[in-house]
């Protein structure tokens, strides 16, 4: 920390210092160093996880973690009911809320932002069909209507994906819109309409790339409720279908061998679940503050 | 004004109909009600003369229009699964559900509030730095996540309290506070913001002019204004508490509405989700009808926005 300003060369071997083209000030390392080693361990799960996630033997059942006693350096983090490793299962299973949660929130994204910008700039019937859909959405808790279609669909991993999506773009399209409606009566908006720009082209060229950070803000807060809901499906038996290494699922697991004190099955999964979205809300505070201060008030 | 109420009114209403007919259309797309309900090895007899006993043997359209009826009637139907009138069912899990909230809401607030105040008053402090990351943390931790950290300890560990059902204080203790977390970083943040607000004001500023001992200022002044948002935060959020608690309610085992919801889709009982998610349903309606009706009030320029 001795660092001064005067001494450039002091930040070399800082990110700073490798990135000398990028705005670094300010940036958040924390939580963006959590969701790049998340998503490490994602992507290269099969390379790095000790054992495989979905075959335990019986014998190694409710092993402790290695630094309590009974435990073993064998499985670090210890074994569950039918003696999976949990140091595995965690790895393989940043890769499934990984994935869900970032499909989620782009199929969302993708939905909400076309329903806001249609409702925002045509107007008329249009906005007050889309934003009566929106109401009655809105008047299910979404845990509660993802529940529901679970129920209908099926449990599976890409079902949830498209389950929390059709859930959660009722933000964007809100957002979105309200963002639309003051843009539309922008000069460059009217410009575009004397110019000769279809409806389409001024969608698409001129309102789109204007909400992209407002999109890019929600997405970032949304991934937190998302990998949540996903989470709290899948605890409930109707999310990731076993035995697929999924947080949500291995805390369901976890909570029968809760009462006879197995306390590593319940900790460990719910660490990982917190990290990141503490991560994803840490930066998505961030990015609001920086691309959007009207968004401060969200 | 009186066209602003009816429009919202109308507009309220339009949702509840929406509502009402997506969850018909919901529940019969999850199945077959029946093959759940009789024992295994059934007669192909035995199901019609069931489908036709429950009325699933007619159109979906006579089906609404039975639905409807009854219900201006104030009828939910009967439950498949338990052959009662599923309003009965309701009304004797909403005291449960009321009661959790209501605690839930205790401990938000008594946690959400004096934090929120102590971090305005010394912006910057430790503990407003604390009270971010606390805000943080109650943001980020899953409630039934919360609920079995809470078990592990002090039913596994300590021994203290139990771990599942409902009757004593002692069992709404844990699932409470599970529920309450969630809301107490919510209450906590609006309650700074607004402490921050009322601080900033003119009539705070006189207040001191007066020369007022700042302790004064902060408990008579500035306190009393700062609590209404928060207050009203915690209106809206406690009709939201009794809808998303099913979670944590799953969790201790909990006899309220969510768990009546839960096992209404499991059973593919038609009549009990129905009633529980219109029911749910209406009461958030209302109180965003509410919210705009009140905001109206307080702020004209939204009154004429079309």
């Amino acid at each position: 920390m001795s660092a001064s300003p005067a001494t450039p060369t002091a930040t070399t071997g800082t990110l700073a210092g490798w990135l000398p083209k990028l705005r670094t000030e300010g940036l958040p390392l924390v939580p963006i160093g959590i969701l790049v080693v998340l998503a490490f361990l994602a992507i290269f799960a099969e390379l790095i996880a000790p054992y495989n996630p979905e075959i335990g033997s019986l014998s190694q059942r409710f092993k402790p973690p290695a630094w309590v006693a009974g435990g073993s350096t064998e499985y670090l983090l210890g074994t569950d009911h039918i003696g999976r490793d949990v140091l595995s299962r965690l790895i393989f299973g940043a890769r499934v809320s990984m994935v869900v949660g970032f499909m989620a929130v782009f199929i969302a994204g993708v939905v909400g932002s076309t329903l806001g910008i249609l409702s925002g700039y045509l107007g008329g019937w249009v906005d007050q069909v889309i934003m009566r859909v929106t109401d009655t959405w809105l008047a299910l808790p979404g845990l509660t209507f993802a529940i529901f279609l679970a129920a209908i669909v099926g449990p599976s991993e890409w079902n949830i994906v498209i389950i929390l999506g059709s859930v959660y773009w009722t933000r964007y399209a809100r957002v979105i819109r309200g963002e639309v409606l003051s843009l539309r009566e922008r000069d460059f908006v009217r410009l575009a309409i004397v110019a000769g720009c279809s409806k389409w082209t001024i969608m698409r060229r001129h309102l789109l790339p204007n909400v992209a950070n407002t999109a890019i803000v929600l997405a970032t807060l949304m991934l937190g409720v998302v990998v949540v809901s996903e989470a709290a499906l899948s605890f409930l038996g109707v999310g990731v279908p076993p035995p697929k290494p999924a947080w949500g699922l291995m805390l369901a697991d976890g909570k029968k061998g809760l009462m006879a004190g197995y306390w590593w099955l319940t900790v460990f999964p719910g660490v990982c679940i917190v990290l990141l979205v503490l991560a994803a809300n840490l930066l998505g505070d961030w990015l609001r503050v920086k691309f959007d201060p009207q968004l401060r008030q969200l | 004004m009186r066209r602003f109420v009816l429009r919202r009114a109308a507009y309220a209403a339009l949702s509840l109909f929406l509502l009402s007919v997506t969850i018909f259309l919901f529940v019969r797309v999850t199945g077959d009600p029946t093959v759940l309900l009789v024992e295994p090895g059934a007669s192909k007899a035995d199901l019609e003369a069931l489908r036709t006993d429950l009325g699933l043997d007619r159109s979906l359209l006579v089906q609404y229009g039975t639905f409807m009826r009854d219900l201006a009637r104030g009828d939910f139907g009967r439950s498949f699964y338990y052959r009662t009138p599923v309003l009965e069912l309701y009304v004797s899990r909403l005291p449960n559900s009321l009661f959790l909230a209501a605690a839930a809401m205790v401990f938000s607030l008594l946690i959400g509030i004096p934090s929120g105040i102590m971090a305005a008053v010394r912006v910057g402090g430790w503990w407003d730095r604390v009270g971010k990351i606390f805000a943080l943390l109650g943001l980020s931790m899953p409630s039934f996540w919360v609920g079995l950290l809470l078990i592990l300890f002090f039913s596994v560990y300590l021994g203290w309290l139990p771990s599942s059902g409902s009757g004593t204080v002692l069992h709404v203790l844990m699932p409470a506070f599970a529920l309450g977390w969630y809301f107490a970083a919510a209450h906590m943040r609006l309650a700074r913001s607004s402490m921050l607000e009322v601080l900033g004001s003119e009539y705070v500023k006189l207040a001191r002019l007066k020369g007022l001992p700042e302790a004064r200022v902060i408990t008579k002044h500035a306190f009393k204004n700062a609590l209404i948002p928060v207050l009203t935060l915690a209106g809206i959020n406690l009709v939201l508490m009794v809808n998303v608690a099913f979670v944590v309610e799953t969790v201790f085992a909990w006899p309220g509405i969510g768990r009546l919801l839960y096992e209404g889709i499991a059973f593919r009982d038609f009549p009990v989700v129905q009633a529980t998610v219109l029911l749910g349903g209406s009461m958030i309606v209302v109180v965003n009808l509410v919210i705009d009706l009140l905001y109206a009030v307080i702020d004209p320029r939204i009154r004429y926005e079309r």
